[in-house]
């Protein structure tokens, strides 16, 4: 009787220390967890979670040219912004941009790695070439992207001239302009685009292609009933990439156009400086910024509503 | 049906030491042909090049007569089953079993009626509308077959079909694959690492290793006559024991492994050379338990006993080989013990300890084969 009693104790107390040990192990291994995390915390920290909260913050004050708050305005800034033609402007023309450069990169990086994708003598250099615009920067690809668009020295001109054809001013007919700017910005993404979507194609499973090849489908029909799903997850997280970078477009349009003609290349983030830095109007340049981040979060929640479906992981 | 004819195939990448060298084959209609060997013994290549995924370096190969070296893979009228069952993740079974059918436009109703044959065939009715990570491996390996049954070509080719199934399965697929061949009365190209697999199932089968072939014939022709060390070693399970033996001296014994002395019997042993380096092989099964026997009784020492319930397997040590013999019913054994163990001449099979050629085969198989005949 007393041993049972006994035992008992024990098992209690060694609950209570195993308990004791847990407890102190998970404490352990979070402290160990945060270690690690420490630096990339920091870094986030300082350089973008301080930052959008500041934004928001300043979304909401008119401030003087040094940037410092001066008078709380409450939602104002944000319902300037919307009766303002120029900011509304600029948000369509982002759209457009978006809906230029997207589809055209895709479309055009596919073929490129479809065609690279063969195995064929020499298809490395190709490879290469065709990835190289991601070793460009943007200014030095806006610059050179200057000189082919020059309306009298430039090599667009020269062709349209060999053909008998008007020369058009690339960068400041407004028709032209913001399709110039997309054809700059298409031709530098490409690279990017290319080489994600090869390493997609060659990791799609070559028996797949041999079975197909054995009951003699053809070329068109493998393209489009095993090469494209199979792809699927590829293309998504291009495209969702390719988006973001669009909505978040600077460096060309700086150095291409400064905004115009017109504010007819003047996209959002272009207009969030010139608001900034140009016009000295952080606050509203903050509710700008805050209104763009809602829009590529939007745009990005709903494409993974719709593109989640239709995806198929392997 | 097809008949296939090879013509001193040999591949070779590069330009560099061939893969396969000079294979020359005939494979009648409707055949089971079973292509088995070890890992890199370049018998998935040789499919594949029948098949036409892969070049053919020199030599022709001919289907039907004709020589079809230049044709594509579907030009060559035959269907091919993948180790990893090639099925496409995003579509449907249905889908899966179509694809080549609609790709080459075949007719609706036609397609309809094959896809319901072949899935009455398989038992997959239930299953058209699954992808196939709904499916478990063996659904996926029928689904396979599927795609090879509508495309009613009349050769089939197989890939390792069964490794990636676990033992049960795999069992029960040799058994339906084998009846399905029949049934369709395919011409069956059929690899494989697995020598059960190929004596299970295979009409014939060519033991291929380093790219030579090693051995054609039945299943039981390579196990009671292997041409060479090889083939012995790599058919049957448990392997043959092999082991080093000479003559003595004066001739009067066969001394193998420096341990058992065989007295030399000469209606058995007149047409071996007495002069040559030998080795000996037995299979397990001849390796008799010596208790309530008198001649060729040989005491050696158990090195490991596995009882498996109906029969038991004993390893020995012999010299510096280690035999298995299997013996029917329960033994009861203990490890190190010495056993007296009965190895009569007449199992014995010899080959040449330089070139690994067959000497001569057991006695007792081939009067075995007489019997059955």
């Amino acid at each position: 009787m007393s041993m049972a009693y006994r035992t008992l104790e024990t098992n209690e107390t060694y609950i209570l220390q195993a308990e004791r040990v847990k407890k102190q192990n998970r404490k352990k291994s979070f402290l160990k967890g945060m270690l690690f995390l420490l630096p990339s915390i920091l870094l986030f920290g300082a350089f973008v979670f301080y930052p959008m909260f500041k934004t928001i913050y300043l979304s909401f004050f008119l401030t003087n040219a040094q940037g410092a708050t001066t008078v709380y305005v409450g939602w104002e800034n944000y319902k300037a912004l919307i009766t303002d033609p120029i900011f509304m402007k600029s948000v369509k023309n982002t759209f457009l941009f978006v809906f230029y450069t997207v589809p055209t990169t895709v479309v055009i990086s596919l073929a490129l790695a479809v065609v690279a994708n063969e195995k064929l003598k020499g298809i490395g250099f190709f490879r290469t070439i065709f990835s190289s615009t991601m070793g460009v920067s943007v200014a030095a690809a806006s610059v050179f992207w200057l000189y082919l668009f020059n309306p009298t020295m430039g090599l667009l001109n020269k062709f349209l001239e060999v053909f008998g054809l008007e020369a058009i001013e690339w960068l400041t007919d407004p028709k032209w302009a913001l399709l110039a700017v997309s054809a700059t910005t298409i031709w530098m993404n490409i690279g990017f685009t290319f080489l994600i979507l090869l390493g997609g194609l060659q990791s799609i499973d070559s028996s797949l292609y041999e079975s197909a090849d054995i009951e003699g489908t053809g070329y068109f029909y493998k393209l489009r009933r095993i090469t494209i799903p199979m792809l699927s997850p590829t293309f998504f997280f291009v495209i969702t990439v390719s988006i973001i970078n669009a909505f978040q477009t600077f460096g060309q349009i700086d150095i291409l156009t400064q905004g115009g003609p017109a504010n007819g290349t003047n996209l959002i983030v272009y207009s969030i400086y010139r608001e900034a830095f140009v016009n000295y109007q952080f606050g509203s340049a903050s509710a700008q910024a805050v209104v763009l981040f809602i829009l590529i979060l939007l745009m990005t929640a709903l494409q993974f509503k719709l593109g989640e479906r239709k995806v198929h992981y392997q | 049906m097809s008949h296939i004819e090879l013509i001193n195939i040999s591949k070779s990448y590069d330009k560099q030491k061939g893969v396969l060298n000079s294979i020359n084959l005939t494979i009648e209609e409707g055949e089971f042909f079973v292509l088995v060997g070890p890992s890199g013994s370049g018998k998935s290549t040789l499919l594949r090049m029948i098949a036409g995924l892969e070049e053919i370096s020199g030599g022709f190969l001919k289907i039907n007569g004709q020589t079809v070296n230049h044709l594509p893979p579907k030009d060559r009228n035959l269907s091919m089953v993948f180790q990893n069952y090639a099925l496409y993740p995003h579509l449907t079974v249905k889908e899966n079993i179509l694809f080549g059918l609609k790709g080459r436009k075949v007719d609706k109703q036609e397609q309809q009626r094959r896809l319901k044959e072949a899935a009455d065939m398989l038992g997959l009715q239930e299953l058209l509308k699954r992808k196939p990570r709904e499916l478990s491996g063996g659904q996926r390996q029928r689904v396979a077959l599927g795609r090879s049954v509508v495309s009613h070509a009349p050769l089939c080719l197989m890939d390792e079909p069964l490794s990636n199934l676990d033992a049960k399965l795999r069992a029960n697929m040799r058994v339906e694959i084998r009846r399905l061949q029949k049934r369709l009365g395919l011409t069956m190209i059929y690899v494989t690492h697995d020598q059960v697999e190929a004596m299970t199932m295979g009409d014939r089968i060519m033991v291929l290793n380093d790219g030579q072939i090693q051995q054609v014939g039945q299943p039981i022709t390579l196990y009671n006559e292997p041409e060479n060390l090889f083939v012995a070693t790599f058919i049957g399970s448990p392997k043959m024991n092999i082991g080093n033996a000479v003559f003595s001296e004066n001739g009067k014994y066969l001394i193998v492994e420096n341990q058992i002395h065989i007295p030399v019997n000469p209606s058995i042993f007149s047409d071996i050379p007495k002069d040559r380096k030998l080795k000996v092989g037995i299979r397990a099964e001849h390796l008799a338990a010596g208790l309530s026997k008198k001649e060729n009784i040989h005491s050696l020492e158990a090195v490991n006993i596995e009882q498996l319930g109906n029969e038991t397997s004993i390893a020995f040590d012999v010299g510096s080989e280690v035999w298995t013999a299997k013996w029917p019913g329960q033994w009861p054994i203990e490890l190190g013990q010495k056993v007296p163990v009965q190895l009569l001449p007449e199992f014995l099979v010899f080959f040449d300890a330089d070139s690994g050629k067959l000497i001569k085969s057991a006695e007792f198989g081939k009067r075995q084969e007489v019997v059955t005949v």
